[in-house]
């Protein structure tokens, strides 16, 4: 018997605020506990919520790039349930009418054993505003548990998938494409670790073409390794049950990674009714066509477009434009290097997805913490392109570079901390660095037609046995007279520039 | 000097004939005096109140002086008050020091007015007797086995009883005008949205307004003008001009259209307020003004409306009592769960009690559409009435309460009688309208009877001028009970 | 409609009210008075109107991003029942 698993997922995504959703509290992670929670945060009798214009705009941008509707009137409503971490004994949720409704996200799911890499889209049903809750720490205070508030107020908005994964790769699929889509246009820092981007998955298994079966919820999965062995051992689970001949109820359950299995919430036990109401304290949210013009004008280009006019404009392969829009800083440094080197678009790639992810990956680093700048990397590039230094030199001015960077640990200040008063009546004042480099480790390249053609004139002159045989046709040995021709002049020679000097003599 | 209008005593104040602290101490010694027999205080703060006079006479003797300062006023123990006690009369809150103040109490401060203390008041705002604060009922100053009303009784009783010059209430369903008609004095529940609600313990968010209670029209008009304006910090708090609420109190009356709604005077009105408010309206009609009869057909509605959608919030509004930030939390518990039921179960009241469990059972799975959406209808039907009968008049006048003060204890263990005690007061809170109380006569027993005065959307300061023209062509306000006429 | 004592019961739970049995019989009895009030809703014809949530038809209105707010927790904390290194304390929380 065949089955077929259905995963929807519910995402957190913490919106990148200044201030909370219905205060003026600091959403800063990392503050010692409770010294961001305000009058409003703890919910003192007396005190009311008034709403983030910031968070508002975040919601709006994330339903645009979703081409989802954006509500002209949304509301929001209470939550009611007690629970230490929730101060006021209910949450400012939305219910009825959200902000966000009906929008999809395009996913690519990777090849996978057999399975070759295949295009997907998921729906998405709904997109609210929501307040976080605070934390309660476990650790033992005399059998006690403590509470921190500073979190609770902060602006989530919570984005809700149709039941349209059939996999956890899927599921892992459509879950990256949304980190990477709320931290491209700027509304989640997508810190999975800080919790700024959490997963819910609701999870059943059927017979395909079968009515859906009864959902579990795995709660609070904070990575996608969590989030594909928590599907997974759950609808195994389930799969198991089922064939057991037991049925599965509806529940809540958390992820253990320790054990990798899911267990029931112990608190989540009795049934919830959460009593949703208006909440009288806020009026309707209403957007007007005006605004959602404004925010549309500050979106980014986003990644499907950017990768469908690398394709198109550029002649990139979708691999290359793929990997270039893995998130918006790789994309702007790509644009940003290319605006320097305008006619090497396929130059630049290679560099960006070859040798500097390399890097960063060696580091350990990610591209927000890239320590050259783009224009760092322009300047390469176009002493390739100017045939200054040959690929192999480049990456050792790269590599020279990088390090220097990361020894100062003040990224990009090279340039401004040393400026040559040499190069700047030059004309040229960006060269610095990259120049400097070249010239201290001599890898610049012979390009003196005369200086190379005396180096040819001697080979050919101590070798006149071999010039003869090439001469008889024994063109092979054409290899022989570059390597000794760079040998000479100690790998610096022009190596095109070298070919042509070297076919004409040997020839003629 | 305890029979002076706010503008008397502001004048006495700025010609330095009397200062401040003098004032204050002469309000303390009365308070200190009668106050033990009528319990309108919840809490006293001698040091506090006379520090505030100290500063009021130098902003006094500085010449900065506004309508207000230096005039020793109460505030109802809803109002946050940074290091006040403030306990909303409930056991829940026997030991909360307010961290803050509330824009009511802020404004009050900015003028330099002086707080005597705080009121009391039914626990929560939630009662029509004041029989249900935790620091004891309150006695009505006209006859002391009788109830002020509620909510606001214990401000109610401080005015009448010259314990203050004046002072706030707040008004969810009839908690300021019904306590105001029980004790001979005036109150004026504003527009919804017209005074913040920042700092003002929450009943029923989208019903309670706060508003002043004095002895006079003058004296709210000129409460009002410090306690209303836009403040960021309420989301329904309304973004408009400034106005002075005693711009109109000089104008005649003639031409005023008094609408009298057919459903105020009809069966459940005792005769002897009838009486009163039937020779009121006379007396407006000597004034200039004429009448017409309009209907608020669903009125009658308003009380089962009203135990829906109060409690319903009110139950949600109450769940941030839960004994972990502040206020009570049982002294002996289990675990969590036991630790939230016991200190709720303790810190909460019987009426309070009652209104969350209402609340919560409304908005539960399987009641919602029955209860809560379907009273949420009802509420937009009765609010209709209002626009509808707006168009034949200005204002609209009736009974206040549909009897005098009853008996303290005469209908606590009635819920449903109790709740039908507010049934001419309900409806302006649904619908959002301003509506006022003032003295206009007395009934059965010689127990005040109060006129109601409702008026359209931001209509105060007509509301206002209908009730000073009145005041200055009677005299029923400036009464006082008998055991409080001694004066100095 | 008249709520039974099971209902009570599980009203009381999902407000944290702690209730004996002799609270929820008198609880019951009072409850069932206060809904006989409530029933006249019932017979109303409200096909069509709209739900009214707020005294005033008005939208929103927003507050620009901004902190605001600076660290009171001293202030706040000496009114709680229960703290510790700057924790609110509570009965242990089982998820």
């Amino acid at each position: 018997m065949t089955w077929e698993i259905v995963i929807g997922l519910e995402v957190h995504a913490q919106l990148s605020t200044n201030s909370k959703i219905f205060c003026g509290a600091s959403t800063a992670f990392g503050a010692e506990p409770n010294t961001q929670a305000d009058a409003v945060s703890l919910a003192l009798p007396g005190v009311l919520p008034v709403l983030n214009r910031g968070a508002v705009e975040r919601a709006i941008k994330f339903g645009l790039a979703t081409g989802a509707h954006i509500a002209p009137r949304s509301v929001f409503a209470r939550k009611n349930y007690f629970y230490p971490d929730l101060p006021k004994g209910y949450q400012i949720s939305q219910f009825d009418l959200p902000v966000v409704g009906n929008g999809a996200l395009a996913i690519h799911v990777p090849a996978s054993g057999k399975q070759a890499a295949y295009e997907k889209t998921v729906r998405i049903t709904r997109a609210h505003l929501e307040e976080d809750a605070g934390k309660s720490l476990h650790e033992d205070f005399h059998g006690m548990t403590g509470i921190d508030l500073n979190r609770a107020g902060t602006p989530l908005l919570e984005i809700v998938s149709e039941p349209d994964m059939r996999s956890a790769a899927e599921a892992v699929a459509y879950a990256k494409t949304l980190h990477t889509l709320v931290r491209w246009i700027g509304i989640c820092d997508g810190n999975m670790q800080e919790g700024s981007f959490r997963c819910d998955a609701n999870v059943s298994v059927r017979h395909p073409g079968g009515e859906l079966g009864t959902r579990r919820e795995i709660k609070n999965l904070n990575s996608f390794r969590f989030l594909e062995q928590a599907i997974n051992y759950e609808a195994q689970w389930q799969i198991n049950t089922l064939e057991n001949g037991d049925a599965i109820h509806q529940a809540t359950v958390l992820f253990d990674p320790d054990s990798g299995e899911t267990r029931m919430m112990r608190s989540k036990e009795e049934a919830h009714d959460y009593r949703y109401f208006p909440d009288p304290d806020l009026l309707p949210l209403d957007i007007a066509p005006q605004w959602i013009e404004e925010v549309r004008a500050t979106l980014p280009e986003l990644p499907q477009a950017k990768q469908a006019r690398y394709v198109g404009e550029l002649s990139l392969s979708a691999y290359d434009a793929g990997m270039l829009t893995a998130s918006r800083e790789m994309a702007d440094f790509f644009e940003t290097v290319l605006a320097a080197v305008p006619k090497d678009a396929k130059l630049c790639a290679n560099w960006i997805i070859g040798e500097l992810n390399a890097q960063l990956n060696r580091d350990g680093l990610d591209m927000a913490q890239c320590p050259i700048t783009p224009q760092q990397l322009a300047d390469i590039l176009k002493r390739i392109t100017d045939s200054t230094i040959s690929n192999a030199g480049a990456k050792e001015v790269f590599r020279t570079m990088w390090d220097a960077m990361l020894k100062r640990g003040e990224f990009n200040s090279i340039i401004i901390s040393a400026p040559s008063p040499q190069i700047s009546a030059s004309g040229s004042s960006n060269l610095t660095d990259v120049d400097a480099i070249i010239e201290a480790r001599g890898l610049k390249q012979v390009s003196d037609s005369g200086a190379i053609e005396k180096i040819v004139d001697e080979i050919i002159s101590a070798n006149a046995d071999k010039v003869a045989e090439y001469r008889s046709g024994k063109d092979k040995l054409f290899g022989f007279f570059v390597g000794l021709a760079m040998k000479a002049s100690k790998g610096k020679a022009n190596p095109a520039q070298l070919n042509d000097i070297l076919k004409r003599k040997l020839n003629g | 000097m305890f029979n002076s209008s706010l503008r008397q005593l502001g004048a006495v104040l700025r010609a330095k004939k009397i200062s401040s602290v003098e004032l204050t101490q002469l309000y303390l010694d009365r308070i200190a005096r009668l106050n033990p027999a009528l319990n309108a205080y919840i809490t006293l703060d001698q040091e506090k109140s006379l520090a505030q006079a100290r500063a009021a006479d130098e902003r006094l003797a500085n010449g900065d002086a506004t309508d207000l300062t230096g005039i020793p006023i109460a505030q109802k123990d809803i109002f946050c008050a940074r290091g006040w006690l403030t306990t909303c009369g409930s056991k829940m809150l026997h030991n909360f020091v307010s961290p803050y103040d509330a824009h009511v109490i802020s404004q009050f401060n900015d003028a330099g007015a002086v707080n005597l203390g705080k009121t009391n008041m039914d626990e929560f705002a939630m009662g029509s007797s004041n029989e249900t604060s935790y620091y004891g009922a309150v006695k009505n100053p006209w006859d002391e086995s009788r109830v002020p009303g509620g909510s606001s009784g214990g401000t109610a009783a401080a005015v009448a009883a010259r314990l203050c010059a004046a002072a706030t209430g707040t008004d969810t369903g009839g908690s300021i005008r019904q306590p105001a008609a029980l004790c001979g004095i005036s109150g004026l529940k504003p527009t919804y949205g017209v005074v913040s609600r920042y700092g003002m313990i929450a009943f029923a968010s989208s019903l309670d307004q706060a508003g002043p209670m004095g002895r006079s029209a003058e004296d709210l008009a000129l409460l009002l003008n410090t306690m209303a304006g836009f403040d960021e910090r309420d989301s329904t708090s309304l973004q408009r001009d400034r106005e002075d609420y005693a711009r109109d109190l000089a104008q005649p009356l003639d031409g005023l259209r008094i609408g009298l709604p057919r459903e105020f005077f009809a069966e459940g009105l005792s005769s002897d307020v009838a009486q009163a408010v039937e020779a009121a309206i006379a007396e407006y009609k000597k004034l200039g003004a004429t009448v017409v009869e309009v209907s608020l057909p669903n009125s009658g509605l308003s009380v089962p409306v009203y135990y829906v959608l109060a409690p319903a919030e009110a139950s949600s509004n109450l769940s941030r009592f839960d004994g972990v930030r502040y206020g009570h939390r049982a002294p002996d518990y289990g675990d969590l769960a036991d630790m939230y039921e016991k200190s709720r179960a303790q810190g909460f009241g019987a009426e309070v009690k009652r209104r969350i469990m209402i609340g919560t059972y409304v908005l539960s799975h399987g009641y919602y559409d029955a209860y809560y959406l379907q009273a949420q209808k009802i509420r937009r039907l009765i609010a209709q009435d209002f626009t509808d009968a707006f168009r034949q008049c200005d204002v609209i006048m009736g009974p206040t309460s549909p009897s005098t003060a009853f008996k303290l204890g005469e209908k606590s263990d009635d819920p449903v009688q109790m709740y039908l005690s507010d049934i001419y007061t309900i409806a302006v809170n649904l619908a959002g309208l301003p509506g006022m109380s003032i003295p206009c006569g007395f009934g059965a027993d010689n127990m005040p009877v109060g006129l109601q005065i409702i008026g359209n959307y931001f209509g105060e300061a007509r509301m206002l001028n209908a009730a000073h023209q009145y005041q200055l062509a009677t005299d029923w306000h400036s009464r006082t009970p008998q055991g409080c006429k001694e004066t100095t | 409609m008249s709520p039974s004592n099971t209902d009570v019961r599980k009203v009381a739970r999902l407000a944290r009210l702690a209730m004996s049995e002799t609270e929820i019989e008198s609880a019951r009895a009072q409850l069932s008075g206060i809904f006989n009030l409530i029933a006249e809703m019932q017979a109303v014809d409200t096909t069509g109107i709209e739900p009214m949530s707020h005294a005033q038809d008005v939208s929103q209105r927003l507050r620009e991003d901004k902190v605001t707010e600076t660290n009171q927790r001293e202030a706040f904390q000496a009114i709680a029942p229960q703290t510790e290194a700057g924790l609110y304390l509570v009965p242990q929380v089982i998820e």
